[in-house]
């Protein structure tokens, strides 16, 4: 599968602070990716920097083979965007926001955005600012969508949203990813939503990117082990520990097995997405790219 | 047509969770040779999963040779050979003997439990269907 994006040892400051620091990673091509990590690790300037809204710093990145800064017009109008809280002009009338779309975007697909609406039942003569926060989303989502994008990049769309509005946004975005050929790149908090969703992950944290690889392969090679203390060297030799901890009476350790663990020493058991991220995240040095 | 359903706290991979449902319901005769699953396009409006996920579960149910994908049409239970159903009854008594052997040594149901969750565990690797 060709890579839709990629960023290589990609950087970002604002004077001395360092936003993104060494981000490598690849985005396959058709790939609903996952993007998880700690507030200010740079998971919204990543975003930036992909959509072209600002520049790198250090290293380079690449969005369907152009430079989303260098060659705009080869980037920009394949890219869909919708920014955190969907900042519409609320004062607008749904329909004007369409207007607004059609004469920004050389791509747009007026029949599209009309019944993408229509089937959520969101009238053009409403005004963005009555609309409830699915409604906002779903228009978001509409204005992007419309631009038929080949990429489509979403920053937290959903953190705001109650669970059956959440659920109609996701079920919208699948839609889109089911009738074109779609690659996506999400952020968000909401690693049971990300599960259901997501092909892909990535965990990216302050020192970089600490995992990137296929949520099932993911899920399916971390184990819990469970042992009489100080036992745990023999492990590391053929698994990676991500996460050790110890008490007086038992060591438990997170690792990425290296095939099946056999070991009746141990007592192994399977391990959910969200405590794999969160021992990558409480163990930044730990990097492992599938 | 049978309805799909998630578990999301169940820990079995989404895709995995299709497989097991299709398989179940082949078992229990819901579905039979040339009934269509649900488009994948159904699959992801009813459940909001990615689309990927769920053409993941039918290509390893037709790796399995459980159900064929034609072409524009769908995907449909395939024809499967009568092959002879595993002896039960010769299974089960080897089982029960095992099991009086377990008891033997002081194991009560719990245990026993247990030690053959654990074996299956270690002859199929982590869930197995």
């Amino acid at each position: 599968m060709s890579a839709a994006i990629v960023a290589d040892r990609l950087g970002k400051r604002y004077g001395t602070q360092r936003a993104l620091h060494d981000c490598t990673l690849e985005v396959p091509a058709g790939s609903v990716t996952a993007l998880v990590g700690p507030n200010g690790a740079g998971k919204t300037t990543l975003l930036h920097l992909i959509v072209g809204l600002t520049e790198p710093t250090d290293g380079s990145i690449s969005v369907l083979g152009a430079s989303p800064r260098a060659q705009p017009t080869r980037v920009l109008p394949r890219i869909g965007f919708v920014a955190q809280d969907h900042p519409l002009e609320r004062r607008f009338r749904v329909g004007e926001m369409l207007t607004l779309g059609r004469k920004l975007n050389p791509r747009w697909d007026d029949a599209l955005a009309l019944e993408w609406l229509h089937a959520r039942g969101i009238a053009l003569e409403r005004r963005v600012g009555e609309l409830s926060g699915g409604q906002q989303a779903q228009v978001a989502l509409a204005l992007a969508i419309a631009k038929r994008p080949e990429v489509l990049i979403l920053d937290e769309p959903a953190a705001a949203l109650d669970p059956l509005a959440r659920r109609e946004f996701l079920q919208a975005l699948m839609e889109a990813v089911v009738e074109r050929e779609l690659t996506v790149l999400m952020s968000s908090h909401l690693l049971a939503d990300l599960e259901r969703v997501c092909d892909r992950l990535v965990v990216l944290a302050s020192g970089g990117v600490q995992l990137n690889g296929p949520l099932d392969e993911i899920v399916a090679s971390h184990r819990l082990l469970v042992g009489p203390p100080g036992d745990d060297a023999a492990v590391a030799r053929v698994h990676q520990v991500v996460q050790t901890r110890h008490t007086s009476r038992q060591t438990t350790l997170l690792v990425r097995a290296n095939g099946h663990v056999y070991d009746a020493h141990w007592q192994i058991e399977d391990v959910a997405l969200e405590e794999i991220v969160l021992a990558y995240l409480q163990h930044p040095e730990q990097e492992v790219v599938a | 047509m049978i309805e799909f359903r998630l578990d999301p706290r169940s820990g079995v991979p989404t895709y995995l969770q299709l497989v097991h449902q299709v398989k179940q319901a082949l078992r229990l005769g819901m579905l039979q040779t040339g009934d269509q699953l649900p488009t994948v396009k159904e699959v992801v409006a009813a459940l909001a999963i990615n689309p990927n996920t769920v053409l993941k579960a039918y290509r390893e149910l037709d790796l399995e040779g459980l159900v064929e994908g034609r072409r524009g049409q769908g995907t449909f239970v395939a024809a499967r050979d009568a092959a002879a159903p595993p002896d039960r009854s010769a299974l089960t008594a080897g089982l029960v003997r095992w099991i009086r052997q377990a008891q033997n040594a002081g194991c009560d149901q719990d245990d026993i439990a247990a030690l053959f969750a654990a074996a299956t565990h270690q002859t199929f690797g982590r869930r197995a269907a």
